[in-house]
């Protein structure tokens, strides 16, 4: 079953001045469970493509369509509460939140949600479990190091259970001690959840872990490959 | 969870919300203490008129209120002092002689107002008896006829204590009838135009004078439980004595009420014009703090905090800041309020000035409950308005750039 379907995506900046096409006509199916790597050279349109399937920006032409919702037909409004519910991010540089505790970063989409403070703690306490971190629990985010806030990220990302996760360069600022973690983690994740995962990266260790690799070159797929 | 979030990011910068909560702790403590000046000084000019001059409810005959011409009497004064006494929320009352005259000594004179007065009464419903710094208040009986003058007066005229004052005044006859007294005492109250304007002899020698009878007067004063009960006291006294005219200190000297509204008044404008000022240093503080949040505020947008959470969230951290600066001068201005209001403040100093405008040198600062309520509500609103410029700033922002900044 795809989680995500697009068609004939195209995205042109500066169009009525000097345009340029940073996607150029994707079409592209990822299924429920997919861990998948979105690579190519800088500039190729990774970060552009995962805005739109992310809903944080807009495409010229083509559509896309998450479990079977176009995100066109939504409004403003209506794409922020379709992102809250149903896409999770993990950023490059973890973008936790420096006042909140672990426990408080983890539940905070879920309180957005509108989630009964027991089903957030519940659900909070599984997440910790399982990325290794309950004893951090009422640490603050500047008391962990990179690795760890980063399986935090992941942790608020899974928490709120969306249809799937954007991870844009998620290893980048990690040593390989901490990637392997959390690619281990993610990993982990990916199949005990059948959460979706969707990584946009130069990372090779990234690349490695991907079971399907996507390449970009000038807004365009020149390479898909699923390895078994 | 927002609220929390909010209260903790005001103290990621401890030394930046400090410098906002201190200036707004300190423009609040200085209009609150300002404005509790002006209306002790107001409020204190009000009780002293009322103290010494005019009670709380003054009787008089209907044309006596239109031309102060002693042939304007109320008559059975003693009947009807009774029936007032009798009314419940009154607890004294009196009355006087009063006419329009010249005092004069072999120098010089002077235009003033004299009150035949009953000493004994008069001192329940007057503080003047409180206010001599020389001999005394007719208590040591004297051959002649006693007159009690201000220092200002005595000043002009020359008069020291057992000096003579001849007083010339319109009888009821209409003639002009002259009367020999000798200063007896002076006092001096806080006001130096009342002190040179008014002189007091006693009744029964102002009678003789002008030809009033032992049963009549021109003033009935009445002092009421507390000054808020003088106008439906008035209002009930005036049904029972149709003929007279009976007025509240409030329609005495309107003067009054106007100037106590006007620093009522005062004091709210003078707080919006500082809280007007400190909105100013809230919003550049807030504009700072977006522009350091740049990648917070992305991260929280492309997660799915929509905007009126995004709203929210500024607004109430704004909110608090104010509102604990609010809070700190507030503590300091009511402390403020009960110490001074218990001390008084004393502009010696400025002394003279101040009794010439009829104001007490000594202040005793106070400001209602109520302009509390009303500051702590315009800091709220200018927190508001403070935060509107800093918010519509925040959702302005591009999501996916905005996460992505350094």
């Amino acid at each position: 079953m795809n989680v995500i379907e697009i068609k004939n995506l195209h995205k042109t900046y500066n169009e009525t001045q000097v345009p340029v096409k940073a996607v150029n006509g994707i079409d592209l199916q990822i299924e429920q469970g997919e861990f998948t790597a979105i690579v190519g050279p800088s500039g190729c349109g990774k970060t552009t493509l995962m805005n739109m399937i992310g809903g944080l920006d807009q495409p010229t032409e083509g559509t896309i369509s998450i479990d079977g919702n176009l995100l066109n037909q939504f409004k403003s409004t209506g794409l922020i509460d379709f992102r809250l519910h149903n896409i999770g991010f993990v950023f490059q540089a973890y973008n936790l939140l420096p006042v909140l505790t672990v426990k408080e970063n983890v539940e905070f989409i879920m309180q957005l949600q509108g989630k009964s403070r027991k089903e957030c703690e519940k659900r909070v306490d599984e997440m910790l479990e399982s990325i290794g971190l309950k004893d951090k629990k009422h640490q603050r985010p500047n008391q962990l190091s990179g690795g760890q806030q980063q399986r935090v990220a992941v942790a608020r990302a899974l928490a709120s259970k969306p249809k799937f996760i954007l991870a844009d360069e998620p290893t980048a600022n990690l040593d390989s001690k901490s990637t392997s973690d959390l690619l281990d983690l993610m990993e982990r994740l990916n199949l005990e959840e059948n959460m979706t995962f969707i990584f946009s990266t130069h990372d090779e260790r990234v690349m490695k872990k991907a079971r399907r690799l996507i390449t970009l070159e000038d807004g365009k797929i020149v390479k898909d490959v699923t390895v078994k | 969870m927002l609220a929390r979030l909010s209260w903790r990011n005001i103290w990621r910068n401890k030394t930046r919300s400090l410098v906002v909560i201190f200036a707004i702790a300190v423009g609040l403590t200085g209009g609150i203490f300002i404005t509790g000046m002006m209306n002790g000084m107001t409020a204190q000019q009000a009780n002293n008129m009322i103290n010494r001059e005019i009670s709380d409810i003054q009787i008089h005959h209907p044309d006596f209120l239109e031309n102060s011409n002693p042939k304007f009497l109320i008559n059975d004064v003693t009947e009807t002092l009774l029936k007032i006494k009798s009314e419940p929320l009154i607890t004294e009352a009196s009355y006087r002689s009063k006419s329009t005259a010249m005092a004069s000594t072999a120098t010089k004179g002077a235009g003033v107002t004299i009150f035949g007065i009953i000493p004994l009464m008069e001192k329940k419903v007057s503080s003047i008896s409180n206010k001599i710094v020389q001999g005394d208040y007719f208590e040591t009986e004297t051959k002649s006829q006693a007159i009690v003058i201000g220092e200002k007066l005595a000043h002009k005229l020359n008069a020291e204590m057992g000096k003579k004052i001849v007083v010339t005044a319109q009888a009821l006859n209409g003639e002009m009838s002259w009367s020999l007294f000798r200063v007896v005492g002076i006092f001096k109250t806080n006001d130096t135009r009342f002190d040179e304007m008014n002189v007091f002899v006693k009744k029964e020698d102002l009678d003789k004078s002008l030809g009033i009878g032992a049963d009549q007067a021109n003033e009935i004063a009445i002092r009421t439980l507390s000054q808020e009960d003088a106008a439906a006291v008035a209002e009930s006294l005036q049904s029972k004595f149709s003929e007279l005219s009976v007025q509240s200190w409030r329609e005495i000297k309107p003067s009054l009420i106007v100037m106590m509204t006007m620093m009522d008044q005062f004091g709210y404008w003078l707080m919006i014009i500082i809280l007007f000022a400190l909105v100013f240093g809230i919003i550049n503080t807030m504009l700072m703090v977006i522009m350091e949040r740049k990648k917070e505020l992305g991260m929280l947008m492309s997660v799915g905090m929509n905007k009126p959470r995004v709203f929210w969230m500024i607004m109430m951290e704004t909110t608090m800041l104010s509102l604990v600066g609010a809070a700190i001068g507030l503590m300091i201005s009511i402390g403020l309020m009960e110490l001074f209001g218990f001390t008084g403040i004393n502009f010696a100093s400025w002394a003279d000035g101040l009794e010439a405008m009829g104001y007490s040198s000594f202040v005793y600062p106070y400001v209602t409950s109520e302009f509390y309520v009303i500051v702590t509500i315009l800091v709220i609103i200018t927190a508001i308005i403070a935060s509107i410029w800093p918010t519509r700033k925040a959702l302005k922002l591009n999501p996916a750039e905005a996460v992505r900044a350094e």
